[in-house]
């Protein structure tokens, strides 16, 4: 056991917070938040992102609100509940949150050092996000197909843009994903690819929420009310 | 489909004499300072030392000098809207109304985009840091990436001189008019594809700086230890946090209407225009205060070191920032009461409105009372910070005015209206960031400006403002409405012209300017400032050398209360130890210099063309050029440079031995006094 001072000393670790610290030598060491000089890299990388998620959701804040002021301006078209199929978003929502679940585990294998098992998850993650981008891919063409497309009302135009900023996201997430797999795989565990690997976790697992809100919003009380 | 989309040789308006002076002046300039550069050889220099720089101080300086390139830009549209004015009375002036709309389009984005903010994010870039007492920001190299997707906004809406034409629609492209059946040329997509690019450099810079605030700052450093203009800067950053993916989504979804048929804003099949009034509001009642929050910021550095005294009120400055920041959320809609959102709505939005006003009023409060007392000295920073107290306070009455719905619906798009917010826009931000100009050239270049060519621009500039928008108020009162190309109202006439006299009074100002720099860099060997402490400062950014060494500090300095190195000259003054014990100098650990901001803004730059003139293939390869960049950047081994521990006490020994001679006179001084 060591003694409370020594917990203390720089390079150690008393919140346990699994990283240790990189302002070695006339730094006092950690937190930022309050006074003892600036936070260690892995605070201010994570801290950073968090922020760019928090305008990313602000972004989408803003196409909510609009998709909820012309969600009745249908233009004499057809509007929710003729349009959305349940069974369909049920298993794009399953496909999503199964995909996080797995970028869950690729976490724990980052975290146990395993290359093999986080290879292996991280492409099942990315195949479930592909399943994911298909299902929509379809549902957008089908719903140009039955002349539902944008162009047709104001609803419309807002569904597409709302549902399709999101599918965006997805697929620039998987070019992260692919990205990052490479990455893994030929620069090891290093500690900025950690990092890195941090900030895609983050933003999978936002575009789970995201998606909870558009399936609630939009699908869910699209096709409940009348 | 043509190859090169919508561009052909029509785009080149060779017709128009007035636009073909504006397109050529833009190529002559870039032409010849490219081949300037490439003659005298200064290319290698400026790629290693700044295109490539990812130092908070470079980049700052960069930013400043984008924005007093753009002013120049903007200013230049501002006279030909002044002169177009003066002698269009019962006549149809020198410029044609679709010639006429462009300017003053131009120049409201110009001015608020690509001058005020680039000139308020530079000046953060710069002093943030140093005065947190740490090396560098949060993130250094997506800072590069910040800057250099705001030159590529200013370089597309300047393109649009040469190839196209710019937006007819105003600052803010209101549809219905923006939409592709009234404004069916590039002119909106220009606009809307440099604000969408310059937008995400100034979302980075703003998670940035929220960052680089609220996590790193020198050991000791509490909130309430912050330096005013930290303060400000984080206000504001937050500020750009919330607003600008609303800018971004916002437009985005105008382009969509104007590219894909989307119907958002068409008032057909179900659009409605008023979401869009509404949603760009959301973000522009925030940008007016992302732009004036730094400006207070700057105001309070200068003025508490001009008047020798500690900020009045400290923690009442920081709680009034803090409920400016929340408060400007809550105002959009006083932009359009007209939109008749009925009285109770109006009623609400007008209220708060005029709320917001005082947390300003407990500002200029608290700086008048550290004026108090203390013993003022005139220089040129402080007149600027005057000046903008006796204006801004007018400014802001206006304001409180046309928050009043019923005044409203009779000042409302009157040049009562542009008045007050050019009272705010150019006494308030524009005043505070040429006091930060002059107050900190010197801690950038390691000389300070000439004073007396410093303190006639000041006059010239606020006689300048007074006697152009002067009138302004009273051309409202007599119900002048803006954005007229010609007129018939005789009483407008003479007010006009003395507007038009107002901006050749603030030309002068600007000459004056021009000649203060030159005049002061041929002399700058009699005016170095040895010392880093030409004002006798009381932040941290004073205690280092001018210019400060590439790691800012040789060791992070303990922070032990809230004007730290007026605490560390006090002491050592009071002591007569002159001279702290040396500290154990240790290597330092710096980020290296990065190409993939300016890489990065290159192919910005191909992609933004490329989709305003429809060339998809070029889209296609710009974004396939962006992605490539942040793979090859991700790929790097070596990210950080090690300055060897004898180079750090090299460059502080000399630091010190400088300051200490200053202390000392300093403390002569202080004993003659006491005697």
């Amino acid at each position: 056991m060591s003694s409370p001072s020594s917990a203390l000393r720089a390079g150690s670790d008393p919140y346990h917070l699994g990283h240790h610290n990189e302002w070695i030598g006339t730094e006092p060491e950690y937190t930022g938040a309050r006074s003892g000089g600036p936070a260690p890299k892995r605070i201010v990388v994570g801290y950073g992102f968090w922020i760019f998620i928090l305008s990313d959701v602000i972004m989408f804040s803003v196409l909510f609100a609009s998709y909820a002021v012309l969600a009745g301006n249908r233009a004499g078209g057809l509007g929710p509940r003729d349009l959305f199929d349940l069974r369909d978003t049920a298993a794009e929502t399953a496909l999503l949150l199964l995909s996080s679940f797995m970028c869950g585990m690729a976490s724990l294998a980052v975290a146990w050092r395993n290359q093999l098992w986080t290879q292996i998850t991280l492409f099942i993650t990315g195949l479930l996000g592909a399943g994911f981008l298909a299902l929509e891919a379809r549902e957008f063409t089908h719903l140009v197909s039955i002349g539902a497309g944008p162009t047709r009302s104001a609803f419309l135009s807002a569904f597409f843009t709302l549902v399709g900023c999101h599918g965006i996201h997805v697929t620039v997430g998987l070019l992260w994903l692919g990205t990052m797999m490479a990455q893994l795989l030929t620069k090891g565990f290093r500690e900025n690819i950690r990092h890195r690997f941090l900030c895609f976790t983050l933003f999978w697992h936002a575009l789970d929420i995201i998606w909870v809100g558009i399936f609630s919003l939009v699908y869910l009380i699209g096709t409940i009310l009348p | 489909m043509h190859i090169l989309g919508k561009l052909t040789w029509d785009a080149v308006p060779f017709d128009q004499p007035v636009a073909m002076v504006g397109a050529a002046v833009v190529i002559i300039v870039v032409v010849g300072v490219a081949a300037l550069v490439l003659a005298k050889g200064y290319l290698p220099y400026l790629w290693r030392e700044w295109i490539t720089s990812v130092d908070h101080k470079r980049i700052g300086i960069m930013y400043c000098i984008l924005a007093l390139l753009m002013l120049a830009r903007a200013f230049i549209d501002a006279l030909m809207m002044r002169a177009q004015q003066a002698v269009a009375f019962h006549a149809p002036g020198y410029l044609p109304p679709e010639h006429f709309d462009q300017i003053f389009s131009a120049h409201g984005t110009l001015m608020i985009f690509f001058v005020a903010m680039p000139f308020v994010i530079g000046l953060m870039n710069f002093a943030v840091p140093l005065q947190l007492g740490v090396r560098d920001v949060a993130f250094p190299t997506l800072n590069s990436v910040s800057f250099w997707l705001t030159a590529t906004g200013a370089l597309l809406v300047n393109l649009s001189l040469v190839a196209g034409e710019f937006s007819r629609t105003g600052w803010l492209p209101y549809p219905p008019l923006s939409e592709l059946a009234y404004s069916p040329d590039v002119g909106v997509d220009y606009y809307c594809w440099a604000i969408e690019i310059s937008g995400i450099g100034t979302l980075i810079t703003g998670i940035n700086f929220v960052t680089t605030i609220l996590k790193t700052r020198a050991p000791g450093m509490h909130y309430t230890r912050m330096p005013m203009f930290c303060w400000t800067s984080l206000a504001s950053c937050l500020l750009i946090v919330a607003a600008f993916p609303i800018l971004t989504a916002t437009l985005a979804m105008l382009l969509l209407d104007r590219y894909a048929g989307f119907h958002f804003f068409t008032d057909t099949a179900g659009g409605n225009s008023m979401l869009f009034m509404n949603l760009i509001w959301a973000w522009g009642h925030l940008e007016v205060y992302i732009l004036i929050l730094p400006a207070f910021g700057v105001y309070s550095e200068v003025v508490s070191t001009f008047a020798a005294k500690p900020l009045f009120g400290y923690r009442s400055m920081v709680i009034a920032t803090m409920a400016i920041c929340l408060i400007s959320f809550m105002v959009w809609l006083h932009h359009f009461f007209t939109m008749g959102a009925g009285g109770d709505v109006n009623a609400a939005f007008g209220i708060a409105s005029m709320i917001i006003a005082i947390p300003t009023g407990v500002k200029i409060f608290n700086w008048m009372f550290t004026m108090y007392g203390g013993r003022v000295r005139f220089t040129s920073a402080m007149l600027w910070a005057i000046g903008f107290m006796v204006s801004f306070v007018i400014g802001g009455l206006t304001g409180v005015m046309l928050a009043m719905p019923t005044a409203d619906f009779e000042l409302h798009n009157s040049l009562f209206l542009v008045a007050h917010f050019h009272n705010v826009i150019i006494t308030g931000v524009i005043f505070g960031v040429f006091a930060g100009y002059s107050y900190w050239f010197p801690k950038a270049f390691g000389f300070v400006l000439d004073e007396t060519l410093g303190k006639w621009a000041f006059w010239l500039w606020f006689i300048g403002f007074w006697v152009a928008w002067g009138p302004g108020y009273a051309l409202g009162l007599e119900g002048m409405t803006r954005r007229l190309q010609r007129y018939d109202v005789a009483e407008w006439r003479p007010l006009l012209l003395l507007a038009a006299v107002g901006v050749l009074i603030m030309l002068a100002g600007i000459l004056v300017q021009l000649l203060q720099l030159a005049v002061s860099i041929r002399t700058r060997a009699q005016r170095r400032d040895l010392t880093g402490d030409p004002w006798n400062g009381r932040n941290l950014e004073w205690a280092v050398a001018s210019p400060p060494p590439h790691f800012n500090f040789a060791v992070l300095p303990q922070v032990n209360n809230q004007e730290p190195y007026w605490d560390m000259k006090q002491r050592a003054i009071d002591s007569g130890h002159l001279q702290t014990p040396e500290p154990h100098y240790e290597p330092i650990v710096m980020p290296r210099n990065s190409a993939t901001g300016f890489v990065c803004a290159v192919f910005a730059t191909v992609t933004g063309f490329a989709l305003i003139w429809h060339i998809w293939w070029l889209v296609l390869l710009g974004l396939a050029g962006a992605y490539a960049t942040f793979v090859v950047f991700a790929w790097r081994d070596v990210q950080e440079h090690i300055i060897p521990a004898d180079e750090v006490a090299r460059l502080d020994r000399a630091n010190r031995a400088a300051r200490s001679q200053a202390l000392s006179r300093m403390r002569a001084d202080e004993l003659v006094v006491h005697e």
